[in-house]
């Protein structure tokens, strides 16, 4: 089937514990090429927990990741780096892949930040990292981005010209994206498939969908759900400090 | 012209400086100093095996490293104790069960200071070649390696997401440190081996601002450190191991005044 090939990574039913709690639990989703995907929630609901079990990074999780491609950019929400290395931005550029220069010029250049190429990487600003973090994960033409907060730090007009880009870059190179925004304006605009978190799957679909979705209405208050028209749908279960689902 | 001690000495010891440059800056990166002298304490244990048994001194403390370091990866993995107080718990019992056995080998002659501290009289055309074939060796599998290893040392995450296998990287990185260990023993000895894997490295991040210059200025730090300590050693009759480390001091103190420079111009 054609929507299959389509397929760059799959989560079924997955979920991840860590010293008996769960961090997250039962997600399926799934990210095709040419679309964006964007996971919302509170704090500490599991969306980087997801995009991590989606990228590999963690091995022993419940449930089962189906990944198709191995060409995937990835920008964490947290990176520490030791500054005893002596890294430059050229450098940092070609991490996992070696690139020519006009490759890296480019992806600077679309971030913005090609004036920083010779820097160390230690003296930029966290705006400016976040911008070199972006261009290093579209710099090597990935099948599949995983944007975690991708723009957190970055002034307001620079950050609605870096969701242009990630839209426009989705478009070009028909990658898949999977996104962790809480811009809730931008993930309504830009997105195909919204997936709402709080431990497990709270509501998921189109962006109209979700903005209409009781659960969603809980999780960020009347205000946020007044961004999208009204749906009444009624909610049918509390959860409990574990994760846990229980019926009314 | 391998007759001569001292030429044996110099060509073995170029030869350590050319591996101990780019594994001492991963040793810097990493923060793996401490687990090189774990390493490097067991490899007398090591020692006394190939004498009791015969058989090849490096290879002996090849093996023997490398099953510490297994060890030490399986405690990590099984019990709640922070790791430097495993690495001490290996240190200090893998160096202390090797002075005990060697206790027991009344019946071999033991040069223990030529041990801890390297004896450039002891080098034969046979370490000579152990040395630079050992060493091509390693210098080959870390180049092979360098991407992961380097991509993981700067983000663990990043290298794993983005399909590099960091993992088999760092496994590969630690069966290469007993190596450089195996090979450098009979330099500097097994107490000093650490210091010849870390100071120079440190003195090239002081001058560095990449890190391949890093790498480059480290092997540079490690030659020279080689050269002058070994003449010394001949002038001054003092242990090649000691003589080659305080070189290496001598340099990285060199090396502060051009930070102090650096720091200067960019107020």
């Amino acid at each position: 089937m054609s929507t299959d090939q389509n397929i760059l990574v799959k989560l079924n039913d997955a979920g991840l514990q860590l010293n008996n709690k769960w961090l997250v639990k039962g997600v399926s989703l799934q990210v095709e090429k040419g679309k964006i995907v964007t996971l919302i929630g509170p704090n500490g609901s599991g969306k980087s927990t997801t995009a991590k079990i989606a990228l590999g990074i963690y091995k022993k999780i419940d449930g089962s990741v189906e990944k198709y491609t191995n060409k995937v950019g990835y920008v964490p929400q947290k990176i520490s780096i030791d500054w005893t290395l002596p890294l430059r931005v050229n450098d940092f550029m070609m991490l996992t892949e070696s690139l020519n220069k006009d490759t890296i010029d480019e992806a600077l250049s679309l971030t913005g930040v090609i004036h920083l190429k010779d820097k160390n990487l230690g003296d930029l600003s966290g705006g400016e990292f976040q911008r070199v973090l972006l261009a290093r994960a579209i710099s090597k033409k990935p099948d599949l981005l995983v944007l975690d907060e991708p723009v957190q730090g970055v002034d307001f007009t620079g950050e609605i010209a870096l969701y242009e880009l990630i839209k426009k870059i989705s478009d070009e190179l028909s990658c898949g994206i999977l996104l962790i925004s809480h811009d809730l304006h931008t993930v309504m605009s830009a997105t195909d498939h919204v997936v709402c978190l709080n431990g497990h799957v709270c509501c998921s679909g189109s962006p109209m969908d979700v903005a209409k979705n009781n659960e969603y209405k809980a999780l960020f208050g009347e205000q946020a759900s007044q961004i999208l028209s009204r749906y009444e749908h009624k909610h049918d279960h509390i959860h409990t400090d574990e994760g846990e689902i229980k019926k009314d | 012209m391998f007759d001569d001690f001292f030429i044996r000495a110099l060509v073995a010891g170029i030869g350590v400086a050319f591996v101990t440059g780019p594994l001492g800056c991963f040793v810097i990166w990493r923060r793996l100093s401490y687990f090189g002298d774990t390493l490097a304490h067991s490899a007398l244990l090591g020692v006394t095996l190939a004498f009791t048994m015969e058989f090849n001194i490096a290879i002996s403390v090849f093996v023997i490293s490398s099953i510490i370091a297994l060890i030490l990866i399986q405690l990590q993995k099984k019990t709640n104790l922070p790791g430097d107080a495993l690495l001490g718990l290996l240190a200090h019992s893998s160096l202390a069960v090797g002075l005990v056995v060697i206790g027991f080998l009344t019946f071999i002659r033991f040069d223990i200071m030529g041990l801890l501290f390297g004896d450039i009289l002891a080098v034969s055309v046979n370490d000579l070649l152990i040395i630079w074939i050992g060493g091509a060796f390693i210098l080959l599998t870390l180049k092979f390696i360098w991407k992961p290893l380097f991509a993981s040392t700067v983000n663990y995450e990043l290298a794993e997401a983005e399909g590099l296998n960091p993992d088999r990287a760092k496994a590969i990185f630690t069966i290469l440190m007993a190596a450089i260990i195996a090979i450098s023993i009979k330099m500097v000895g097994l107490l000093l081996i650490t210091g010849m894997l870390i100071i120079p490295a440190a003195m090239a991040r002081n001058l560095s601002s990449s890190p391949q210059s890093m790498v480059i200025y480290s092997i540079i730090g490690g030659l020279l450190s080689v050269i002058i300590g070994l003449f010394t050693s001949l002038e001054f009759n003092t242990s090649s191991g000691p003589s080659i480390i305080t070189a290496a001091l001598l340099l990285f103190i060199l090396s502060l005044f051009k930070i102090k420079q650096s720091i200067k111009l960019k107020n």
